[in-house]
């Protein structure tokens, strides 16, 4: 059954099974799991074993700013396979603050290093908010603020992903007043990049995203806010759960009460899942568990990967429901009803009026006669 | 020719003028609008604050004892394309171009709630010829006794707002409308349609308490956060929006007397398919031209006392030919 | 024959006998069987199983023509009440009966597809009920006075029964106290043909206004006199050629005279109240509507040219005249009630097959009914030198 090719396969992936020590048959699942997040079709499970086991590891920089760490945290608690072996093996990790052993000058001078080596093929991670007021001075990072940081690392970057809400607008730091002027990257470098928000996001859509990079040398396809359309093309709202409640018209009303323990709708509790992107009610949250993520376990959607809605909207405000745009199976204002007419009736109206005006022109005739003077009298 | 057109005329101008000396002379007669019920209660749907989710429509049918209606080939959903003798309230929507803005006219949609709007003079009532619609003289509510109707749909035809509608397909026929949940009323439940309202579209109240909260929603600048009750009017179960832009009009405010369901909108109510309508109503037209005819039968008995006379002669006549 | 003489006292009507089973007389019993299986049908599984109609349009043709027109062409006798008894014009007396006749078949067969229409028909006493009844309503005036009006007639048409089954007693009886039935009988139709106009009126913005006005009643009531008159000349044209009998052109040209004096009111009250409340542009700015406006207008105009001066005594012209006017009245019915009737975007209605069935199945009984009638009672005025027309209607 095996041809040369597939032998050469096979070699890579022996040397994958070392390199990552997870079995074949782990990797090979790895690596389907990834197509599927990424909604590709039948056969590219193939390629991505291939890319990930014989390309070159791609170089990442990941940048921190303003954050709390917590996609790097969910990132690491990611398991099929454990993203630390991911992280070293597949990709090569040449700078990342929280991961590095090294500290101070050592740590800028790997920067620097990874950046000259890689120049213009490496791929910059940035992690939180940028801060832009008063010259960006609420972040510094060995003497550069955010801004700088952030600057200089793109400039020779293959391709700049935000993860996180922060990196992706701003997220919570953003929230209003914004004492910071915390903004997202693309905001700061003034050019589109793939966005990948969350609060922390689910650590299979930033893998599968890089994995697509490696595999096609190419970012995936993204919508408007630079978020890839596999993980953010559908409303939490459309995969929902409890939909069926929503669609019945059954509320929780207030946490706790009897519609709430039941699982019924969280909308009235103020669930932004009508208006949020995102795959969770899919892939759920992390890798906690069945049917973990927020609404699985009672609590509405924050809204956390949606710009204004996410850390903009208060936890009680009702979303803007967006599935009905666009509209889906609502009776239009108007709606043509009853019968027109029928062959049959028209053609029996037609009948009985032709029928009878015929009928009527002729005793009309006959009448006529009648007036005659001549024939009226016999 | 014996008889003249003019003879005719004449007579003809004098029956008119017993019945327009008896009638149209006595303003007593002449029937202005109805006034509000003193203990009206009614809706306010805001169609800025619907979502579209149809929870309503829902809560209608389990309130009211209703299957669902299919309007596809599945039978899956309950999808009624309007309201019928077996779905008093329905959630339609609005559609231009893309649809993508909420309550803009163009490239927008909105949505608007069709069920009874109990008129405070209802066309329904006056031309129920049964007394089986009756508008309750205290909270108001326009209801409906199969008991006594006859099934003549003359309501069906009145209605202004197409609200009152029949069942053609079983032989022991009813009329179908929103009685605002009056059977829920005693148990102290308010209309199932508001109850379930997740946003407070769907406000029941009275409809004191509904001008009360019109006024203070269309005071609110465009954009600044307000709270929105839900359920009922001090209901304090509320949730905050940022205020919509109101067309400058309060539907069923002054619509034929005005009604006791009011509407706000973000779009004109025409393109909600709600008709543009004068302040009188048509039921005091109808019952004014009735009373004048035939108020207190003052101008029948007199108009047939003439007419008895006026036979008796000919047939003394007649008989005195033969 | 038309040189009848104007008077010819003492008229005394007559069966005219003959065989009951002609090819005319046999089409209208199949058809009347249809109506039958069909009403059936809509007694068993509902109106929707039968007809058309919906929330949109919920009175079809059995309320616009089975009622509405129906029992304006049933006005012949109400008309002929008026004119003979009330304005005391005795030398059209020949013409009562039979447009007595035909009114109390169109009432009474209007009165029943009232009930074939009426949904919970099983209810229909609730009219009469006190505590029910609701005197504000048009429709319960209109139910009452044709009601009462069906009763009346049935009073007013009992002699020619009584002549046929010889109870003397009863027939004086009630000729003695006819007059106050003759009051009643001229009453009530003018009570309920001016309400069939006002039940639109609460109906408000859904008649389009080149109709809606709150003189709907008068209007209705004037045609309705004109089109009983139209039918008193259709129906005797149509019964003298149809049975062979003495022309009654003379008398005929006097009732078309009055009936062009209704047509003449009607039009210039029309007209008039368009003008007054600024609605004439809408004459010619609506489209179809506009079209049928005039089409209507030009059937009510037809009468007043085509009548005027000697024309009025051919009978070619009363036959054309009245038919016009029948036909103008009849769509300014149907007009009002369904084609101007703009109950909301969306809706159609067309009258489905089974359900012109039934109305078509109505009328043919209706002659049916009036045939066999004339034929066994008392009604029409037989020729004096009749054998030959008698063995004439018999053999056709």
């Amino acid at each position: 059954m095996y041809d040369d090719s597939a032998r050469e396969d096979d070699a890579g992936l022996d040397v994958i099974e070392r390199k990552l020590g997870m079995s074949r048959r782990n990797f090979l699942q790895f690596c389907t799991a990834m197509a599927a997040t990424m909604g590709l079709p039948a056969g590219a499970e193939a390629a991505i074993a291939q890319a990930v086991a014989t390309k070159e590891r791609p170089s990442v920089i990941w940048l921190h700013f303003q954050e709390c760490t917590g996609c790097t945290e969910s990132l690491l608690r990611a398991e099929h396979p454990t993203i630390e072996k991911l992280i070293l093996e597949v990709i090569s990790l040449d700078y990342h603050e929280s991961l590095f052993a090294a500290a101070g000058h050592q740590a800028e001078a790997a920067r620097h290093a990874a950046m000259a080596r890689h120049k213009g093929k490496y791929l910059l991670v940035v992690e939180g908010a940028i801060p832009t007021k008063d010259g960006g001075i609420y972040c510094k990072i060995g003497g550069k603020t955010a801004l700088e940081l952030l600057k200089e690392c793109a400039a020779d970057a293959a391709a700049v992903v935000a993860i996180g809400s922060c990196a992706s607008w701003g997220g919570m730091p953003s929230t209003k007043p914004n004492p910071t002027g915390s903004s997202g990257v693309a905001e700061v470098l003034g050019k589109p990049v793939v966005t990948i928000p969350g609060c922390p996001p689910n650590p299979y859509n930033f893998l599968s995203t890089v994995v697509h990079f490696l595999t096609f040398a190419k970012l995936p396809e993204v919508d408007h806010l630079g978020r890839p359309k596999f993980a953010y093309g559908r409303l939490v709202h459309e995969n929902c759960e409890r939909r069926a409640h929503y669609d019945a018209g059954r509320f929780a009303m207030e946490f706790g009460d009897d519609g709430h323990r039941k699982g019924y709708c969280l909308y009235k509790l103020g669930c932004k899942g009508p208006e949020t992107y995102a795959n969770c009610p899919s892939i759920l949250f992390g890798d906690v568990g069945s049917g973990s993520w927020p609404v699985g376990t009672g609590h509405p959607c924050i809204g956390c990967t949606e710009k204004g809605v996410g850390f903009a909207k208060g936890i009680h405000e009702l979303a803007d429901v967006k599935t009905v745009v666009p509209p889906v199976s609502y009776p239009r204002i108007v709606e043509e009803q009853g019968m027109g007419a029928d062959f049959a009736s028209s053609a029996t109206l037609v009948g009985i009026a032709g029928a009878a005006a015929g009928a009527g022109a002729i005793i009309a005739r006959n009448l006529g006669k009648r007036d005659d003077p001549d024939q009226a009298d016999e | 020719m014996t008889i003249s057109r003019r003879n005719f005329l004449k007579a003809a101008a004098g029956g008119g003028a017993v019945l327009a000396t008896t009638g149209v002379a006595d303003p007593a007669l002449a029937r202005p609008n109805l006034e509000m019920p003193p203990k009206a209660i009614g809706l306010l749907y805001d169609a800025t604050l619907c979502v579209g989710c149809k929870a309503c429509v829902v809560a209608c049918r389990e309130a009211n004892d209703l299957s669902p209606v299919f309007s596809t080939d599945e039978k899956l959903w309950d999808t009624p394309l309007d309201i019928s003798a077996y779905t008093f309230n329905v959630i339609k929507m609005y559609k231009d171009g893309s649809g993508e803005h909420k309550d803009q006219l163009k490239d927008g949609h909105a949505f608007v709630k069709r069920s009874c709007l109990h008129c405070v003079d209802p066309s329904c009532v006056s031309a129920c010829p049964v007394s089986a619609m009756e508008k309750n003289a205290e909270n108001g509510i326009v209801s409906y006794d199969a008991d006594r109707c006859i099934g003549c749909r003359y309501c069906v035809a009145a209605c202004p707002y197409g609200v009152p509608r029949f069942q053609y397909d079983t032989p022991k026929p009813k009329i179908g409308k929103c009685e605002l949940c009056r059977h829920r009323l005693p148990e102290g439940k308010i209309a199932a349609c508001a109850e379930k309202c997740p946003t407070g579209a769907t406000l029941f109240g009275t409809v004191e308490q509904i001008k009360g909260e019109i006024a203070r929603r269309r005071a609110a600048k465009p954009g600044e956060m307000v709270a929105y009750e839900r359920q009922r009017v001090g209901s304090g179960d509320t949730h905050e929006k940022k205020a919509p832009l109101y067309v400058n009009h309060v539907y069923g405010e002054k619509e034929l007397g005005g009604t006791q369901m009011m509407m706000l909108s973000g779009v004109p109510f025409v393109a909600l398919g709600m008709p543009e309508l004068p302040e009188r109503s048509y039921s005091s037209i109808s019952e004014t031209i009735q009373h004048t005819l035939y108020g207190g039968l003052i101008a029948p008995v007199v108009a047939l006392g003439g007419l008895v006379a006026l036979a008796w002669r000919a047939s003394k006549n007649h008989q005195d030919e033969e | 024959m038309s040189i009848q003489k104007p008077l010819s006292p003492p008229h005394r009507p007559a069966p005219l006998g003959g065989s009951l089973v002609t090819p005319v007389t046999v089409i209208c019993a199949v058809l009347s069987l249809i109506a039958v299986y069909f009403l059936a049908k809509r007694f068993i599984f509902g109106l929707g199983a039968v007809t058309n109609i919906n929330d949109g349009f919920p009175w079809g043709v059995w309320i616009a023509w089975d009622v509405v027109i129906g029992t304006a062409l049933a006005c012949g006798g109400y008309s002929m009440a008026l004119l003979v008894y009330i304005l005391n014009k005795g030398r059209y007396h020949p013409l009562v009966r039979p447009a007595l006749l035909a009114s109390l078949f169109g009432y009474t067969l209007g009165g029943a597809s009232v009930m074939f229409d009426l949904g919970r028909y099983w209810n229909f006493y609730h009219i009469f009920t006190p505590g029910l009844a609701h005197p504000d309503s048009v429709m319960f005036e209109v139910a009452v006075c044709i009601s009462l009006y069906i009763m009346v007639m049935w009073v007013e048409f009992s002699p020619a029964f009584f002549d046929r089954f010889g109870w003397k007693g009863m027939k004086t009886l009630v000729e003695r106290l006819m007059f106050a039935f003759i009051g009643l009988g001229v009453l009530l139709p003018s009570m309920h043909q001016s309400s069939l106009g006002s039940l639109l009126v609460v109906f408000g913005y859904q008649i389009h206004p080149l109709w809606q006005t709150p003189l709907l009643p008068l209007l209705f009531l004037l045609s309705a006199i004109a089109m009983g008159f139209a039918v008193v000349v259709f129906e005797s044209t149509l019964a003298t050629s149809g049975f062979r009998l003495k022309s009654e052109t003379r008398l005929l040209a006097g009732i078309a005279s009055v009936m062009n004096g209704l047509l003449a009111a009607y039009l210039v009250i029309r007209f008039g109240d368009l003008a007054v409340s600024g609605k004439l542009g809408l004459a010619f700015s609506s489209g179809f509507l506009s079209l049928m406006f005039w089409l209507e207008i030009a059937f009510f105009a037809l009468p007043l040219v085509l009548l005027q001066g000697a024309r009025r005594n051919r009978a070619r012209c009363l036959f054309i005249g009245a038919v016009s006017m029948l036909v103008g009245g009849g769509l300014y019915r149907m007009d009002g009630f369904l084609v101007a009737y703009q109950t909301g975007a969306g809706w159609t209605y067309f009258p489905s097959l089974p359900e012109l069935m039934v109305t078509i199945g109505l009328i043919a009984f209706e002659v049916l009914a009036y045939i066999v009638l004339v034929r066994v009672l008392p009604v029409l005025h037989p020729n004096k030198s009749e054998p030959a027309v008698a063995a004439a209607a018999a053999a056709e």
